[in-house]
């Protein structure tokens, strides 16, 4: 079983890499993860309920990160996942490894 | 490890669960929020959701352990597959719970006899002190080793340096009256150290000290656990009550604990040695001796010690009570008879010579499993062959090779489970059977139990049983061949030879291992016909009544009363009605009672100063002992009473001595003999046919026959034999009325005698040959459970081939080929596969029969009566299991078999 997205424009292993990016910030619940991608993208990029949870559970048993149930602030019960350290050191190689695709790609684009 | 795992599995699923709501329920929320109906937004959030049970579905398979999950559909599959073919797995599953039942239980039998250690504390530390000398001519005690002197006893005690402690015993009937009909029971009589050295504790009460050693100290006794149960009903205010032993009071001091025995011996009592240092002599080796070395002394050490302190004891006691020590002529008759210590582990005495048939019995029942395993692979390849296209389809749909020899494994495993947990409980009933028949004198036979290592060699078996059957049809037909069989369609398709070598192989194992027990068994029928044939020197035992009497000093004090009670009671038994003739001895050939031993001296033949002549078995008898016991008179003339009363000076001999002395029976008559230098010379007056007296295996020893009363041996007293034993010659013997008969005439003798030990000749002889007789009985089962699998294989491979060859025969039958040679050509098939098996198996017999030879009994290991009557036999019967189903050819119609394609 690989990793599927169910975007497919989503470059691979990018959706783990903006979980962790939208909880850099502090924990927040699925729905909220979701929903923060959805507005820092300016509605480009939509994470289908589909794939975000499977995506949680597989960083969950990577102890990247960690859930606890808690409550929001319309007072809805709700998982909030956390960033653990482990977590943390992933964002930032993911980041930098990612940054450096982007320009690396982005310099193949111009020469064009 | 797994299961938390699995446990953790649900709890998350009801996390995601939970989540999921959450998740709907925020959706549904934000829905509200752009002004939707709460219905219209329930509705709206569930759609955008989608389907949230397949996400969930999906996490947990993702959390779940693949294989498992997947074994067990496996597992299911196979359960489906085995019930939907229930005598297919009957078979399989009987066949292996036989294999493994019986091996489970010879295990249990193996285990606790030879491998668990004894049940005291620091097992390994406990060494049977035992001693040889091969210079004294044959002198041994029961046990086949030379014993200790009490004076030994003191000098090894005193001035080991290797042991912790150290205890001599010997052990005998005695007669316990008061209670309530006079009994005889058994006692250990035991020194100081010895229950120290065992480090055994009294369950009740409290252990000899060393003042009930103490020669003329009051006397005391402890009880067994068993005894105590049965005559005291476990009461606990026993100790200090006195109970008579032999007619002397003795005070309870204790109770031992439940399974407690000295080096495997059964006794009821047990009663203080009471050596008396003041009387210690060199002579009188009749003591058992056990020690606990102290720890970090090894067995050669201790050994180097005790023959360190050999010659120091020659030097310090006397040859007879009061004379000097340093005795020249003792010293150099004890140095020529070469003492020397033998020291060995206490379970290796206790097991003794059990070893080799108890592993020759494992050997031949794993033949038998391996024969069973044959026979289940042989039905597995059958079965897969069935399912040939199911696995073709199976690989088609992308099942991995590896995953079908998985799935042939599981159920293999799945069958050998079944068969083990079968088979524990044959072995369970077997075993109970076993310790209830076997034969009395296996060693630690009370020990042996089905326990937790039993049970572990199980499972084992089972596992590997199932891996060996399991794994030959998976890699014959899991190979990647398989795709090929779909385009043939299996019916048709002649057979690929390659798997018919496999069931072929599997059929010549069969026989040739089933050859080999069966050869075993048939050397052991030989060894059991050669002893019963043996003439022992006596007739008819089954026509023989024997029982022991013990007539106590404390009862009857003086010597010539005792005789005399005993030749009355000899009296009362010959007026029985049926009774033809009574005998009286010390002991009766082959009762297993220790024999003595003494030297016989020749008149007219000079001894060097120090030498002696060798040591012979001596036994006392009485007048018409040897016609009561058919022994014949080959020279000369038996005691009379009145010879034995006036203490006349008469001895008789065996044969073989008589020969060996003057070189016939007729030369010894009237040659004068005595046992030492300062005897009386003793005519002899008869020779008599040599008896096997140490059982019927063992060649018959050279014996001195002395009166029943009359001057001992080796010194100037005038003595009876207290213990002795009677033979009754009467065609009623070994039933109940008979024995209610002895035992009145007995008490009417005196009350206070006990009648000891009934057994008839017979049993005797049996108990001689119980080792043999258990052998046997083993490798008969073996055997013939070889032989039948053996030929369920056969007969499976012949029915096999006429199956898938119908369409073959029906074109042979069509072009004209006679029903009778097609049969024929199936049953040369069979026989041809036997033939190999059986060249094998007398390959592999001759070989391995060598392992069994010191089983055997006139029989040599290659014996070719067994080697061309079993082969024979077996040829006929694979005939027979061939014919069976290759008559099926004429059944075959060849015009409904050529449609049918």
């Amino acid at each position: 079983m690989g990793d599927h997205s169910s975007n497919p424009d989503l470059l691979p292993g990018t959706l783990y890499m903006m979980i962790l990016r939208t909880l850099n910030q502090g924990p927040l619940h699925g729905y909220a993860i979701a929903k923060r991608i959805q507005d820092w993208s300016k509605g480009g990029l939509e994470i289908e309920d589909g794939s975000l949870y499977p995506a949680l559970n597989r960083m969950l048993h990577k102890e990247w990160l960690k859930a606890e149930w808690g409550v929001t602030e319309n007072n809805r019960k709700a998982r909030f996942y956390r960033l653990t350290p482990l977590g943390k050191k992933q964002l930032e190689t993911e980041s930098s490894a990612f940054n450096k695709m982007v320009r690396a790609i982005q310099l193949v684009m111009r020469t064009s | 490890m797994l299961l938390r795992n699995l446990l953790r599995r649900d709890q998350e699923d009801r996390d995601w669960r939970e989540e999921m709501e959450s998740h709907i329920q925020l959706l549904t929320d934000s829905f509200l929020a752009q002004g939707l109906t709460p219905e219209e937004a329930r509705a709206a959030a569930l759609k955008q959701a989608g389907n949230l049970t397949a996400r969930r579905e999906e996490i947990y398979r993702m959390n779940g352990i693949q294989w498992l999950d997947s074994v067990a559909g496996d597992v299911r599959y196979a359960l489906r597959g085995l019930r939907k073919y229930p005598s297919f797995s009957a078979v399989a599953v009987l066949t292996l719970a036989l294999g493994i039942g019986t091996n489970t239980a010879v295990f249990s039998v193996v285990n606790s006899v030879l491998l668990k250690p004894l049940a005291f504390p620091h097992p390994e530390e406990l060494v049977d002190l035992a001693q040889i000398a091969p210079g004294a001519g044959g002198v041994v005690n029961s046990r086949g080793s030379f014993g200790l002197s009490p004076s030994m006893y003191f000098t090894y005690t005193e001035q080991n340096r290797s042991f912790q402690s150290m205890g001599v015993w010997t052990s005998g009937p005695v007669t316990v009256t008061g209670l309530a009909e006079p009994e005889q029971v058994f006692a250990n009589v035991i020194s100081d150290g010895l229950l120290q050295a065992l480090a055994v504790q009294p369950e009740i009460g409290r252990p000899f000290t060393a003042a009930d050693q103490v020669p003329g100290s009051s006397d005391t006794v402890l009880l067994s656990y068993g005894y105590w149960q049965r005559r005291f009903g476990g009461d606990r205010s026993v100790i200090g009550r006195k109970v008579l032993v032999d007619a002397r009071p003795r005070e309870i001091v204790g109770v031992m604990p439940s399974g407690f025995r000295i080096a495997d011996t059964p006794a009821d009592l047990i009663l203080p040695l009471q050596l008396d240092r003041s009387r210690a002599t060199l002579a009188g080796f009749y003591l058992l001796s056990i020690a606990r070395l102290k720890p970090g002394v090894s067995i050669e050490q201790a050994n180097a010690d005790i023959a360190r302190l050999i010659p120091i004891w020659v030097r310090s006691w006397p040859s007879f009570p009061g004379g000097n020590t340093n005795d020249v002529l003792s010293e150099k008759v004890y140095v020529s008879w070469r003492i020397g210590p033998n020291i060995h582990s206490l379970r290796e005495s206790v097991v003794g010579n059990v070893r080799s048939v108890l592993w020759v019995v494992m050997g031949t029942l794993a033949m038998v499993m391996l024969i069973a395993c044959a026979n289940v692979a042989n039905l597995m390849l059958v079965r897969v062959d069935a399912r040939q296209s199911e696995l073709t389809v199976r690989a088609a749909l992308g099942a991995g090779w590896a995953r079908i020899v998985r799935q042939l494994l599981i159920e293999s495993l799945l069958l050998a489970a079944a068969g083990g947990a079968l088979g524990v409980a044959i072995a369970y009933v077997g075993l109970d059977l076993l310790v209830r028949n076997g034969p009395t004198n296996l060693p630690r036979l009370s020990e042996i139990a089905l326990d937790s290592h039993a049970l572990a060699f199980t499972a084992v078996v089972s596992l590997l049983s199932g891996v060996f059957f399991g794994l030959i049809p998976a890699l014959r037909y899991a190979g990647p061949r398989v795709s090929l069989t779909v385009r043939d369609g299996t019916r048709t398709m002649s057979h690929s030879r390659d798997r018919h070598r496999t069931r072929n192989t599997l059929v010549v194992v069969q026989v040739s291992l089933a050859l080999v027990l069966l050869i075993s068994s048939g050397l052991m029928i030989r060894t059991f016909q050669a002893m019963r044939s043996i003439r022992a020197g006596f007739e008819r035992p089954e026509s023989l009544q024997t029982f022991r009497v013990v007539v106590p000093q404390a009862l009857v004090p003086k010597e010539e009363e005792a005789a005399r009670v005993e030749q009355a009671i000899a009296e009362k038994l010959a007026a029985i009605p049926g009774v033809t003739s009574v005998g009286i001895a010390s002991a009766l050939p082959m009762d297993g009672s220790p024999p003595d031993w003494d030297g016989i001296l020749t008149e007219g033949q000079s001894y060097a100063q120090g030498s002696r002549p060798p040591m012979r078995m001596y036994r006392n008898v009485s007048p018409g002992l040897f016609g009561s016991l058919g022994t014949k008179l080959k020279a000369g003339r038996d005691l009379t009473w009145t010879d034995v009363y006036g203490d006349r000076k008469f001895v008789l001999l065996s044969e073989n001595l008589a020969r060996e002395l003057w070189g016939s029976a007729e030369a010894a008559i009237g040659r004068r003999v005595r046992s030492t230098d300062v005897g009386a010379w003793r005519e002899v007056l008869g020779v008599v046919e040599d008896v096997r007296h140490n059982g019927a295996q063992e060649p018959a020893p050279a014996v001195v026959y002395w009166p029943i009363f009359g001057q001992i041996p080796y010194a100037p007293i005038v003595t009876a034999t207290r213990a002795v034993a009677f033979s009754v010659r009467t065609d009623r013997a070994g039933t109940g009325a008979l024995l209610n008969e002895i035992r009145q005439a007995v008490w009417s003798v005196n009350a206070a005698l006990p009648v000891a030990n009934p057994e008839t000749m017979r049993e005797n002889v049996d108990r001689s040959m119980a080792r043999t007789s258990f052998t046997l009985v083993m490798l008969a089962i073996a055997g013939s459970m070889a032989l039948l699998l053996g030929l369920i294989g056969i007969y499976g491979v012949i029915a096999y081939a006429v199956s898938q060859r119908t369409r073959e025969i029906g074109i042979r039958l069509a072009l004209g080929a006679q029903p009778g040679d097609v049969r024929q050509m199936f049953v040369r098939q069979g026989l041809g596969l036997c033939a190999i098996g059986i060249a094998i198996g007398v390959g592999t017999a001759a070989v391995l029969t060598r392992v069994m030879k010191s089983l055997l009994f006139g029989v040599a290991p290659v014996d070719p009566a067994t080697f061309a009557a079993v082969p024979l036999t077996l040829l006929v019967a694979t005939l027979a299991a061939c014919y069976l189903p290759a008559r099926r050819v004429s059944r075959v119609d060849p015009v409904e078999c050529m449609r049918a394609e």
